[in-house]
C-alpha cells in the first residue's frame, strides 16, 4: 500500500479516536446543566469524564500535528480556509476545558453556575462545528489552482454542512448520554439512559439522512454500506440502552461514530479535500502530502507509540472502570 | 491595516502568552513530584501538604497552559499557511511526534495523579506526577527542536520543482546543535521560574501570615530559593554557549544584540545606552570592555562582526533587501533578560541567607517575594521575543523571509477579529488565573489529615479532583 493511503487512513484513525473519545465528553457537558439538577448531581456527572476529558482533546492535537506532517497542504488549505470557523472552535474548546477544570475551584454557587453555562455552551460549539466542518470538507469547497480556499466563513453554512453540523450535534449528544448512564448510578443513570433513548429516535434521523445525502453528493458502494452499518450500530445501541445494558449501548453509539466517519473517508478517497471550484484543483492524498521519507519516518514513530498510546489511555478507563454515584451533601472544603 | 503585521502580533500576543504558563508547568511538576517522593520515602505528613498545596497551583496552571496550547497547534495553519506548505515536510514532523509522544503522556498521567489518590497504590500514583513531569520535558524537546530549525535548519534540501523545503535526514533536525543549547537554556529557565514561583508564595505565607505552618512554608521557601540559583547557574552557562553558537550560525542577531554596527576586535558590551539605536549617535552607555568578544567567541579579544559588514555580506548572499532586525528592540530584550535573570538570582541568593537557622528575613522580603516570580518570567517573554525579532527578516533563517509565510490573500479585518478575540479572551483568562492562584495561597496548607469517611472509592481521598 501507498504510504500516503496508509497515512490517509491513520488520519482517519486520530479523528475516529477524537471524535468517539471527545464526543462522549461534548455529550457529557452538553447535557450537564440538564441532568444535573443540583450541585453534587453535577459534580458527580464531571466526575465520569474528569480524568480522560483532557488525554481524549489531544486526540485532536495529534490529529492537527499528523496532517501537518504528513500532508501539509491538507492541514494549510483546511486551516487557513476554515479560519473563522476553526476560531470559533478554538474558543468554545478552550472555555469548556478551563471550565471543567475552573469550576469546583470556588464554592460559590454562582461562579459554579456560569462555568456549567460555559462547559455547555463550549460543549455544543464545538460538536456543532466539527460537523459543519467535516460537511463540508466532504462537500467540497472552492479551492483554486494555488491550493488556496477562496470562500468565506459564510461558504461553510450551506443545507448540507448545517446538517452535517445537526449530525455530530446530535450523535455526540447521545452518545454523552449513553456514556454517562454506563459510567453513573442511581438517579443519574435513570435520566441518563431515558435521554439517550428520547435524543436517539431524532439522532438516528438527522444522520441517516446526513449519510444518505453524503452518497448523493460522493457516494460509492463501499461508503454506502458502511454508513448502513453506522446506522445499526447506532440503533442497535439505542435498543441496547432501552434494555439497560449500556455497555453495548456504548460499544454501539461509539461504533456508530467510527464507521460514520469512515464512510465519510472512504466517499473522500482519494482527494483529501475536493474543490468545488474544478475537480483539477482538488487536494489528493498524493498532490497535498510530505515526501516519502518523512511519511517513513513518521509511519516508524506512529507504529511504535500509537500502541502504547492506546495501552495507557485504555488503562486509565480501567482504573476508572467504577460508576460514580452522587454523594451524600459533604461540607465544601 | 497589514495582515503581515497583525498575523505577527496575534502569534506574538498567543505565543509569550502560552509561554508565561509553560515554564510554571514545566518546572513544578518535577517539584511537585519531588515534594510527592519526599513524602513517600521519609512519610513526613509536611511534603504530603506541600504536595498538595502545590499541587493545586500547579492545576490551576496547567489547565490554562493546555488550552493556549491548541491554539499553537492550528495557528501555522490559520495565520502561516504559506510557511505551512512550505517547511511542512519538515516542520509537522516534530509537531506531530509532541503531540504522539509528549502530551498523551502528559494529559493520560496527570488525570491519572489527579484522580488517582487513594485509588492507586502509592508507588504507582507517585509514579504518574514523574511520568507527567517527563512528559513536560519530551513536549519542550521537540517543540523547541521546531524552533531551532526556524533559526538554524538543517537535514532539508530545496526542492525547486515542487516549491517547497525537503526533510532529508530527521536526526540532523532532532538533534540540531542550536536545540543542544536552547533545549537546557530554555529548561533551565523553567525551572527558574518555577522555583522563584514557590519561594515567592512560601515566603509571602510565611512572613504575612506568620500561620502555624511556618516551618513547613520556610523549607518550601528554601527549596524553591535552591532551585532558582542552581537552575540559575544552568541558565547563564547555557545560555553563554548559546550566545556563541548564535554569533556563528546567527552573526546578525549578535550584533544587533549589542547594536555593534561596525565590526570590533575587541568588542565591548554596552550594559546600558542612552542615544539613538538605529544610528551611530551615543550620548551616554556603561561598557564593560571586552564582553562582548568574550560571549560571543569565548576569547576577550575576539572579533566581532557588525551589523553594517553582515547587511553588505548578506545582500550579496541573498539579494537585496533589508536583514537587519528591529536593533532597539533586540538591544534591549537582550539586556533586561540576562539583567532581570540576575536579579532572581541575587533574590533568591539573599533569600536563602536571610533565612538561614531559623532566622526571618525583614519586612522588605515581603514585597520582594511578590515580584520575585515575576523577574524569571519577564525574563523569558524577553528572551524569546530578542530570539524570535533577533531572527527577522527572516521566518526560517536563510531560507523564507516571514512575509512570505505570511496567508495569502488573508483579510486584515479578519486577522484583527481573530487577534483582539484572542487577547480579550486571554487576558480575561488570565485575571480569572491570578484570581485562583491568589486564592489558593491565602487559603494556605490543607488539613493534614484528609477528612474522615472521605476515603470510600468513589471520592479522591485528596480532593484535587472534582
Amino acid at each position: 500500500m501507498e504510504l500516503t493511503t496508509v497515512w490517509f487512513i491513520l488520519i482517519a484513525v486520530l479523528w475516529i479516536g477524537y471524535f468517539v473519545l471527545e464526543g462522549f465528553d461534548f455529550g457529557v457537558g452538553i447535557l450537564l446543566r440538564i441532568l444535573g439538577r443540583d450541585e453534587p448531581e453535577r459534580r458527580a456527572i464531571l466526575r465520569t469524564i474528569g480524568p480522560v476529558w483532557d488525554g481524549n482533546e489531544v486526540w485532536l492535537l495529534v490529529a492537527g500535528g499528523a496532517t501537518f506532517a504528513a500532508f501539509p497542504e491538507w492541514y494549510a488549505t483546511l486551516f487557513s480556509g476554515f479560519y473563522l470557523a476553526l476560531f470559533a472552535i478554538l474558543v468554545a474548546l478552550i472555555f469548556r476545558g478551563i471550565a471543567i477544570e475552573y469550576r469546583n475551584k470556588r464554592p460559590d454557587p454562582a461562579w459554579r453556575s456560569r462555568w456549567d453555562w460555559a462547559i455547555t455552551g463550549g460543549s455544543f460549539t464545538a460538536a456543532l462545528l466539527w460537523g459543519v466542518a467535516f460537511g463540508n470538507i466532504v462537500q467540497g469547497v472552492p479551492i483554486d489552482a494555488n491550493k488556496q480556499f477562496t470562500g468565506t466563513f459564510f461558504t461553510l453554512l450551506n443545507p448540507y454542512g448545517i446538517l452535517g453540523g445537526l449530525t455530530t450535534l446530535l450523535l455526540f449528544t447521545t452518545h454523552g448520554a449513553v456514556f454517562l448512564a454506563l459510567k453513573s448510578e442511581g438517579v443519574i443513570r435513570e435520566r441518563a439512559n431515558r435521554a439517550a433513548w428520547l435524543i436517539g429516535l431524532p439522532t438516528a434521523v438527522v444522520a441517516v439522512a446526513f449519510l444518505a445525502w453524503t452518497q448523493l453528493i460522493r457516494g460509492d458502494a463501499a461508503s454506502a454500506i458502511i454508513a448502513a452499518l453506522a446506522a445499526a450500530a447506532f440503533v442497535g445501541g439505542i435498543a441496547a440502552n432501552r434494555v439497560r445494558r449500556e455497555g453495548w449501548a456504548f460499544l454501539g453509539s461509539a461504533a456508530a461514530i467510527a464507521l460514520a466517519v469512515v464512510s465519510l473517508f472512504v466517499a473522500l478517497f482519494p482527494d483529501v479535500m475536493p474543490s468545488s471550484t474544478d475537480a483539477a484543483y482538488s487536494l489528493t492524498t498524493t498532490n497535498a502530502s510530505s515526501t516519502e521519507y518523512t511519511l517513513t519516518i513518521m509511519t516508524v514513530v506512529a507504529v511504535l507509540f500509537t500502541p502504547l498510546v492506546l495501552l495507557y489511555q485504555g488503562w486509565t478507563y480501567w482504573v476508572f472502570r467504577k460508576r460514580i454515584s452522587v454523594p451524600p451533601a459533604t461540607p465544601e472544603r | 491595516m497589514d495582515p503581515l503585521l497583525l498575523a505577527r502580533w496575534q502569534f506574538g500576543i498567543t505565543t509569550v502568552y502560552h509561554f508565561l504558563l509553560v515554564p510554571i508547568t514545566i518546572g513544578l511538576s518535577f517539584i511537585v513530584a519531588g515534594f510527592q517522593t519526599a513524602w513517600f520515602r521519609t512519610g513526613d505528613e509536611k511534603y504530603l501538604r506541600l504536595t498538595r498545596f502545590f499541587g493545586d497551583l500547579f492545576l490551576i496552571n496547567f489547565a490554562l497552559g493546555v488550552v493556549t496550547g491548541i491554539v499553537q497547534e492550528f495557528q501555522f495553519g490559520m495565520n502561516w499557511s504559506a510557511y505551512s506548505r512550505y517547511v511542512g515536510d519538515i516542520f509537522g514532523a516534530p509537531l506531530a511526534m509532541e503531540g504522539l509522544l509528549a502530551f498523551f503522556l502528559e494529559s493520560t498521567f496527570l488525570g491519572l495523579w489527579i484522580f488517582g489518590w487513594g485509588r492507586l497504590s502509592k508507588g504507582l500514583h507517585l509514579a504518574t506526577i514523574w511520568i507527567t513531569a517527563t512528559g513536560t520535558l519530551l513536549s519542550a524537546y521537540f517543540i523547541l527542536a521546531a524552533n531551532s530549525w526556524m533559526q538554524h535548519p538543517v537535514g532539508y534540501e530545496v526542492n525547486a520543482a515542487a516549491g517547497r523545503a525537503e526533510l532529508k535526514d530527521i536526526m540532523a533536525v532532532l538533534l540540531n546543535s542550536t536545540n543542544m543549547v536552547t533545549f537546557p537554556h530554555t529548561i533551565a529557565a523553567a525551572f527558574m521560574t518555577a522555583g522563584a514561583f514557590v519561594t515567592g508564595v512560601a515566603l509571602w505565607r510565611l512572613l504575612r501570615r506568620g500561620d502555624e505552618d511556618g516551618p513547613t512554608f520556610r523549607t518550601a521557601a528554601r527549596v524553591g530559593a535552591v532551585i532558582v540559583l542552581v537552575s540559575g547557574v544552568a541558565v547563564a552557562v547555557s545560555g553563554d554557549a548559546q550566545a556563541r553558537l548564535m554569533t556563528q550560525q546567527q552573526p546578525m542577531k549578535m550584533a544587533a544584540a549589542e547594536a555593534l554596527f561596525e565590526t570590533s576586535q575587541p568588542a565591548s558590551f554596552s550594559l546600558f545606552t542612552i542615544g539613538s539605536l538605529n544610528g551611530s549617535k551615543e550620548l551616554f552607555s556603561i561598557r564593560v570592555p571586552g564582553l562582548l568578544s568574550f560571549l560571543a567567541t569565548g576569547s576577550f579579544d575576539g572579533k566581532v562582526e557588525g551589523i553594517n559588514n553582515i547587511q553588505a555580506r548578506y545582500v550579496q548572499e541573498y539579494g537585496p533587501g533589508d536583514y537587519t532586525p528591529n536593533t532597539p528592540i533586540t538591544y534591549w530584550t537582550f539586556r533586561l533578560m540576562i539583567g532581570l535573570g540576575a536579579l532572581a538570582g541575587i533574590a533568591a541568593l539573599w533569600f536563602l541567607w536571610a533565612l538561614r537557622k531559623g532566622r526571618l528575613p525583614g519586612r522588605l522580603a515581603v514585597t520582594t517575594a511578590i515580584l520575585l516570580p515575576f523577574l524569571p518570567l519577564v525574563a523569558n517573554s524577553l528572551g524569546w521575543l530578542f530570539t524570535e525579532i533577533g531572527r527577522q527578516p527572516w521566518i526560517v533563517f536563510g531560507l523564507m523571509t516571514t512575509p512570505l509565510g505570511v496567508t495569502p490573500g488573508s483579510s486584515a479585518l479578519v486577522v484583527l477579529f481573530t487577534l483582539v478575540g484572542f487577547t480579550l479572551l486571554y487576558g480575561v483568562l488570565g485575571l480569572i488565573e491570578i484570581g485562583l492562584i491568589a486564592r489558593r495561597v491565602r487559603a494556605g496548607l490543607a488539613p493534614p489529615e484528609p477528612p474522615a469517611g472521605s476515603h470510600d472509592e468513589g471520592e479522591p481521598a485528596l480532593a484535587l479532583g472534582y
